[in-house]
Order: C-alpha cells, then sequence, then structure tokens
C-alpha cells in the first residue's frame, strides 16, 4: 500500500511507450463511451452493455485458448451478442431474462475456455478486470479503425437514433426506422464495449460505458449538454484510472469504477439538489 | 355547443388533405375494413370513432405509412404516406414519460421538425431554434420547455407534443387518442390549440378517440367505425340511435344532454372508459 501514491514512480512509469499508448487509448474510449453513453442511458440498455461485454469476454477467452488475437476475438463476441441481443424486442418481457440467460452462459464457456487455457495467468485476469501491458501496436490500429468506423456511422445515424431513443413511438410514425436503429446501435456498443474489454475488462465496462452518462444525465437534461460531460467524466475516468493504478500496480477497472462512481455519486447529490430529479 | 363549421360540406375530390379510395385493410380472413372512401378538406376536424379492434389505430397507421393498404389507394398532404411526408403531423397519447429522461421539452419539439432526418444536422441552428422556439410559444409551453420533460404534468408533455406536432407546419395532423388521461380542463386546452391551428392554417385534423364529447363543437365529421361496418357524416347524422344501432347491430340509444351525446346499450362494445388498444395488430 505504500506505493499507492508514489508520484514519483508514477511519473517515472507515464515516460514508458506502453503506458502513454494505454493513455492514448484510454482517451479514445473515452471519446467512444463518453458518446454512446447518454443513448445508451435513454435506452435503458445499461444490461444489456453488461451482456455484451460479458460476451466479448467469451470471445476473448476463445481467442487466447487458441492463439488468436484477444482483441479480434472479445470484437468478434462482443458484435455476435450485440446482433442477436439487437434482435430482441425492448419491448419484450423476455429481454432482460434473455440478457442473463445469454451473459450467464457465455460467461460459463468463457470461464472453462481458461481453464484450458495454460499461458500466462495474467492475461486471464487481465481479460476480467483490464490490463495495459500487451496494448501493442497491432490491436491499436483496430482500435482506431473501429473508434472511426463508430464515430463515423454514429454521425450519420445520430439524429434518428437520438429521436428513436427517447420518443420512439413519434420517432417510428414520423417514419424514423426504429428497429434498423436499434440494431445498428447494439453493434457499435458491441464493438466500443469490445475495445473497453482490452483495457478496463469484461467485468467492469459498465464504470466507462454506463456511470459516466448515468451522472450526466442526472445534472442536465440537455441531450448535447449531457453528451459534453458524459464525454468529460469517461475521460476523467479513464484516463485518471490508468494514472492511478500505476504506482501500485493495480487493476486499471478498481480505479476507473471508483472516480466514475463517485463522480456519479456527486451528480446525484447535485441533481437532487436542483430538483432534477423526481425520486 | 353546437355550432357547425362553415367548410364542412362538399369537401372538394381535388387537392383533399386527405384522401382514401375504396380502401380495404384486412388481416388474413380478418376485415377491419372495406370500400372505405373518405375524403377530407383542408381545415376540416374529422373524428374516428369505434370500439377496441375496429381499425382506428390502423388507419392511423396506413396514414402514416406504417401499413399498407390490403387493396385502394390513400394519399395523404398530397403524397403517398410514409417516410419524408413532411405535411404530416402526428399527436400520440399521453404516456407517461420516463421522469430520468435526459431530455427538454424544446429538445422533444425539435425533433419533431428535423429528428427524421440523417446527418447531424449542423447548418441552420438559428433557424431551427426560432421555428422550435415559436411552436413552444404557440402552445404557451415556454415557461417549462427547459425542464425535463418526463418532470412535466401530462396536460403539459400533451401540449408539447402538440407543438412537436405542429412545427414542421403540416397540412395534415394525425391525432391518436391525445386527450387520453388528461383532466378536463387540460383535454380542453389541448383541443382548442388543435383547433386553432386548423382555423388559422387550414390544417385538416383526423382525430381517433373513444369520446368524441371533449371535441364534438370542433367535429366536422365523424367516420366511425364497427365491425367492418362504418358511417360517414356530420355528427348528427351519425350518432343518432338508428344509425349506430344499425353499426352494432344491436338496439343502441344515443341520448343528448346538455350538448353531449351518450351512447347507451352494448357497453361491452363501447368501452369508452377502457382505452387500450394494441398497436402491432389493433
Amino acid at each position: 500500500m505504500a506505493n499507492f501514491f508514489d508520484f514519483g514512480l508514477t511519473l517515472d512509469l507515464l515516460r514508458l511507450p506502453f503506458v502513454q499508448l494505454a493513455l492514448v487509448v484510454a482517451v479514445v474510449l473515452g471519446l467512444l463511451a463518453g458518446v454512446l453513453g447518454p443513448l445508451i442511458v435513454s435506452r435503458n440498455m445499461a444490461f444489456s452493455v453488461h451482456g455484451t461485454s460479458e460476451l466479448a469476454f467469451t470471445g476473448g477467452a476463445a481467442a487466447l485458448l487458441l492463439g488468436w488475437d484477444i482483441g479480434n476475438g472479445a470484437l468478434a463476441g462482443a458484435i455476435i451478442a450485440a446482433l442477436v441481443l439487437g434482435l430482441l424486442s425492448r419491448r419484450s418481457s423476455e429481454y432482460d431474462s434473455v440478457i442473463g440467460v445469454v451473459l450467464a452462459f457465455g460467461l460459463g464457456v468463457g470461464v472453462l475456455m481458461l481453464y484450458f487455457y495454460k499461458g500466462r495467468a495474467s492475461n486471464k485476469f487481465g481479460l476480467l478486470t483490464g490490463q495495459i501491458v500487451g496494448q501493442d501496436f497491432a490491436s491499436f490500429a483496430l482500435l482506431m479503425a473501429c473508434a472511426a468506423g463508430v464515430f463515423a456511422v454514429l454521425a450519420v445515424i445520430y439524429r434518428p437514433l437520438l429521436f428513436a431513443s427517447v420518443d420512439p413511438e413519434v420517432a417510428r410514425a414520423r417514419g424514423v426506422p426504429v428497429t434498423a436503429l436499434a440494431l445498428v446501435f447494439a453493434v457499435l456498443v458491441g464493438v466500443a464495449t469490445a475495445l473497453g474489454v482490452r483495457t478496463v475488462g469484461a467485468l467492469l465496462v459498465l464504470a466507462l460505458m454506463v456511470t459516466p452518462a448515468a451522472a450526466a444525465c442526472r445534472v442536465t437534461a440537455s441531450p448535447l449538454r449531457a453528451t459534453v460531460l458524459s464525454v468529460l467524466f469517461a475521460l476523467v475516468s479513464a484516463v485518471g484510472g490508468i494514472i492511478l493504478s500505476l504506482a501500485p500496480g493495480a487493476p486499471i477497472s478498481a480505479f476507473v469504477t471508483a472516480i466514475s462512481f463517485v463522480i456519479y455519486v456527486v451528480c446525484w447529490a447535485v441533481g437532487r439538489a436542483r430538483g432534477l430529479t423526481r425520486a | 355547443m353546437t355550432a357547425q363549421p362553415q367548410h364542412l360540406t362538399a369537401s372538394p375530390r381535388t387537392g383533399g388533405a386527405v384522401s382514401l379510395s375504396s380502401a380495404r385493410l384486412a388481416y388474413g380472413e380478418r376485415v377491419l375494413w372495406d370500400g372505405l372512401d373518405l375524403d377530407i378538406a383542408p381545415g376540416e376536424f374529422v373524428a374516428v370513432l369505434g370500439p377496441n379492434g375496429s381499425g382506428k389505430t390502423s388507419l392511423l397507421r396506413v396514414l402514416l405509412g406504417l401499413q399498407r393498404l390490403t387493396s385502394g389507394t390513400v394519399r395523404v398532404a398530397g403524397a403517398a404516406p410514409g417516410r419524408g411526408n413532411r405535411g404530416v403531423g402526428y399527436i400520440p397519447q399521453q404516456r407517461a414519460l420516463d421522469p430520468s429522461l435526459a431530455i427538454r421539452g424544446r429538445d422533444l419539439v425539435g425533433l419533431g421538425l428535423d429528428g427524421h432526418r440523417w446527418g447531424l444536422g449542423l447548418t441552420g441552428r438559428r433557424d431551427r431554434a426560432a421555428r422550435v422556439a415559436a411552436a413552444i410559444e404557440s402552445v404557451d409551453a415556454a415557461a417549462f420547455a427547459d425542464r425535463p420533460v418526463g418532470l412535466l404534468s401530462g396536460g403539459e408533455q400533451q401540449r408539447l407534443r402538440v407543438a412537436q406536432a405542429l412545427v414542421g407546419d403540416p397540412s395534415v395532423l394525425l391525432c391518436d387518442e391525445p386527450l387520453l388521461s388528461l383532466d378536463l380542463a387540460n383535454q380542453r386546452a389541448v383541443s382548442t390549440l388543435i383547433d386553432a391551428r386548423r382555423r388559422e392554417a387550414g390544417t385538416a385534423v383526423l382525430f381517433v378517440t373513444h369520446e368524441i364529447n371533449p371535441v364534438l363543437p370542433l367535429v366536422d365529421r365523424v367516420l366511425y367505425l364497427v365491425d367492418g361496418r362504418f358511417r360517414v357524416g356530420r355528427p348528427d347524422e351519425v350518432m343518432t340511435s338508428e344509425t349506430l344501432s344499425q353499426l352494432y347491430r344491436t338496439e343502441i340509444e344515443v341520448i343528448r344532454v346538455r350538448g353531449q351525446i351518450h351512447v347507451v346499450g352494448a357497453h361491452s362494445d363501447l368501452c369508452e372508459d377502457n382505452p387500450h388498444h394494441d398497436h402491432e395488430v389493433g
């Protein structure tokens, strides 16, 4: 515990290229999660994000076992999960339970694959709780390409997607392809989740994808301001989490979740005080 | 209460705001309506009445382009119904919006203007803001338009819904039970706003409802649907014991009390206070 706040050590570590790479990754992830987050919150998709991240874990574990790139495995797992969950109707009473069923099964399969994997133990742990080592330039390029793709698609569909997310009935009446957009959005979230799994770990992707946006929605009802705040909170959580994790060498996710949780509590209290919430 | 607007008769065949001819809608064996001819003139207020499952909401879905006619033709605001038909405004039922939804009334109205369009919409922000502000002003909602919409009362939300439907300057306004679950004062406020619009801008109104009384003074014509049978005409033509008895094929008595119409008999079918209808099939 002594080196928890060893700033000298932290500064030394910040000079390492792989740490700097991890920070760039954190910035990209923060941007992605921050922009997608308010839409995820509006659509009540937190649990489905969790399910998607668990299946990204399954994909990553399968890739680890088979000797493929973990990032590609996670991406494949998350996109398959997103398509399956995206095809389910949000109104369906089965929605929550199907996510639970698929999530549990995927997690179980992933655990079994890790059991069979005889390589480095830190690889296994890292898949669940995040790691900064092992961000090589190949996976970095993939991350950048995926992030650019998500932003490009989002720029085209943002307005109808927002309409469909907050006001689906009128959006449908106005000709917005609500069902198709749900599927596209689920895939975007799946891609972002898979990228997050690599850094934050499968268990705690929610800390980046949902918590910052949920915090932002506590203090403003403007979609634009919510998005700006959500990006800011996600960046602080992701970058701050990495920096704080350096000296103790502890898993990133612990710090990312702690920072985002504190932000949420503060925002909740502010929103409460300003009468922006009913309960 | 019984004053009739002047422009209700002889709607011209051309230039109609809504035009259905020989329209048939069936789901498999089940025919909701057939041979439906309806021309709604600009500025006309048509109420659509009938029991659950009679195809009221399906008619709206046809006009919105969400449901294809089995046969016949339909034109709305001079074009085929569907995406990109900018001449159509839509007001849904008041439903409790999630109080935690991060959206203000102003945003909801803005989405009514351009929410269906692709892209980020970064150009023309000032013009857009002015149009949205004018629409909010026109329903007297400026005082609460910047609050989270889920925290507003049902009446406030429904006024914003009217602004959302009118901000695109539609020539046809489609309303799906917009007064449902509002108290009397708000029912009057919302229906007055809709009435003002059609008088000032000549917007045709198709108003699906279970309960004609709140809008009776505004209604030019009634389309009454029952089990595939229907009747179109002025309220005093359609809302009679004789006509409704024919439609329902059972003894129905229509009683007029202090300018209101009460339909007695076949309660289970009329279900005026049983509002839920099925959006998937109904």
